[in-house]
């Protein structure tokens, strides 16, 4: 029996692995051997050289990391504040309501990122919907509110929401209700619950939700192109323009690497941490 | 543990307040689509459905359509497909290498989707392959097909092996046992997990940006007008493919309730 699992396993394992190998990995190494040729040749048979990562140091894009690793972070704390109380209801105190706030988020997945997006220009922007409808009807004037820091993490907020509600309601749907219960009859106080209890035994859940979050966040691009106009250049903006306008292609496999460095070892460490079995609901 | 009334209410309020902001950008973009001036600016002094019209008529937005609408079928046919054998290897069978497997699986789905569509690119032209819309059906695949494997994974960790053994004991063979009580069980799974794909696909426009060489799909040219040269077609196209999502959910969300309804009228039937 045993045998006939392990050869099930592996085999039905195989159409996904190569798939993934085709392309994943393997663009992944295109883009790793790219990052060490010099600036400006579109095929891999010249000397390595490290010079790209040293331009990422000298050339101010550290900046832009800075900024998409900065905004992401507001994301995610912002996010889990505003999920957390949402989270907790949907896994202790909602019945039904629980499945209608889960389709209708899940409804909003489904629609192009982008086209969500503009719908909030034309709610913001100046002669949008709600300074067209103040100046017409109430008479204020206001300049709208594009084009600025708080604009596009409020972009991410509002795109990763789904990326954090789900995972946390999962999370805290694991607490033993038990437990809880004994805690408060034993005279624990909310905070104290919260803090001692909740927080701990939820935290998979809260880990894969502020993970995602962050990176997802950490290597947007449409929210600091339509809302936030050019305030600022986030990261994967500039990897984008080193490919496109910039024509360098080795430059931009450089900053990409470094991305996809700090991304994919956060998320290794996630996931390594985390029992997904536990989380996706294997029985016993 | 015990909630008071008040914070039910409060709690009530705030996930309603949560999914009206959720949805005040369509519901924005949708006011918008009826405007009549070239030029958009709020508040709207005539409305009209010229736009709409336009758009039935228009032979580029008839293109965008067919392009996006064929990668998005073969990316659910594949997805479906690997995703069914993948969720086996994820949930339900133990096997050495599962753990490993799981995490190189969801790895994709944490990476930036510009970044892996650039990867894409780069690889396509180490080949010699020149991108086109079939080039994006396979950048699609690298982020849809994780999520497609994922739930139906979420159908499979509820599965009962037993029933498996039951028609093994009974003789039938490997294939047989795949094909009579393993699929049949996940169906309603894989159904969801095509739902997503052809969904995620449709909607999907990072992943698309770099990997569809001369031809657009929807979201690549929505975001085109929106970046540049506007046009007023924008916020009617963008209504119209909103409300071809939500037709296309409930649509399988009926399915989905109407083939669960009957398998439980089915075994009723046979318990009688």
């Amino acid at each position: 029996m045993d045998r006939i699992e392990e050869r099930q396993g592996l085999l039905s394992a195989l159409p996904l692995s190569v798939l993934m190998v085709l392309i994943f990995v393997a663009p992944l190494i295109v883009v790793a051997v790219f990052s060490i040729m010099p600036p400006r040749v579109f095929d891999v048979l010249h000397m390595p050289s490290f010079e790209n990562y040293r331009i990422f140091f000298t050339q101010g894009y550290y900046r832009s990391l800075g900024w998409a690793l900065g905004m992401a972070a507001m994301a995610t704390v912002t996010l889990f504040v505003i999920c957390y109380p949402l989270a907790y209801a949907m896994a202790k105190i909602f019945k039904k309501f629980t499945l209608i706030i889960t389709i209708a988020v899940v409804v909003t997945l489904f629609v192009s990122e982008n086209i969500r997006l503009f719908g909030w220009v034309l709610t913001l922007m100046k002669g949008g919907l709600i300074s067209g409808y103040l100046r017409t009807y109430a008479g204020i004037d206001i300049d709208g509110w594009l084009y600025n820091v708080p604009v596009i993490v409020f972009g991410l907020v509002y795109v990763y929401f789904p990326f954090m509600l789900f995972p946390l309601v999962q999370g805290i749907s694991m607490v033993p209700e038990e437990v809880r219960q004994a805690a408060s009859d034993l005279g624990a106080s909310r905070t104290r619950i919260f803090f001692e209890i909740d927080l701990p035994l939820a935290m998979p859940g809260i880990v894969v939700g502020s993970l995602l979050t962050f990176v997802l966040a950490a290597g947007a691009m449409a929210e600091s192109k339509l809302l936030g106009g050019q305030a600022v250049i986030v990261m994967a903006d500039e990897i984008e323009a080193a490919f496109t306008f910039g024509q360098n292609w080795s430059l931009g496999s450089a900053l990409a690497m470094i991305l996809i460095l700090i991304i994919g070892s956060l998320a290794f460490f996630a996931l390594s941490r985390v029992d997904l079995d536990g989380i996706m609901g294997r029985r016993g | 543990m015990h909630h008071p009334r008040s914070i039910r209410i409060a709690l009530l309020c705030y996930g309603v307040t949560l999914i009206v902001f959720l949805y005040l950008p369509l519901a924005a973009i949708t006011f918008a689509s009826f405007s009549k001036a070239r030029y958009l600016t709020f508040p709207i002094r005539r409305y009209t459905f010229q736009w709409y019209e336009k758009a039935f008529a228009s032979p580029t937005v008839a293109d965008l359509l067919t392009t996006s609408l064929k990668i998005a079928i073969v990316v659910t046919v594949i997805s479906m497909v690997v995703g069914f054998f993948g969720a086996l290897a994820f949930a339900r069978y133990r096997w050495r290498f599962r753990g490993a497997f799981q995490k190189f699986i969801l790895l994709p789905i944490f990476f930036p989707q510009t970044v892996l569509g650039l990867a894409l690119l780069m690889w396509f032209n180490a080949v010699g392959i020149i991108p086109t819309w079939k080039t994006a059906i396979v950048a699609h695949l690298v982020w849809i097909a994780p999520i497609a494997t994922l739930i139906v994974a979420i159908r499979a960790y509820s599965f009962d092996p037993a029933l498996e053994e039951a028609a093994r004991d009974m003789g039938a063979s490997t294939w047989q046992v795949l094909r009579e009580v393993t699929l049949p069980l996940l169906w309603p799974g894989i159904v969801s997990a095509g739902l997503f794909a052809f969904l995620l696909s449709w909607g999907n426009f990072p992943l698309s940006l770099f990997t569809t060489g001369a031809d657009l799909t929807l979201p690549e040219w929505l975001y085109a007008k929106m970046v540049s040269g506007y046009s007023p077609l924008v916020p009617a196209v963008g209504t119209l493919s909103v409300v071809g999502s939500v037709i296309l959910i409930g649509l399988g969300t009926a399915f989905v309730v109407w083939s669960n309804r009957r398998r439980a009228a089915m075994s009723a039937g046979a318990e009688d």
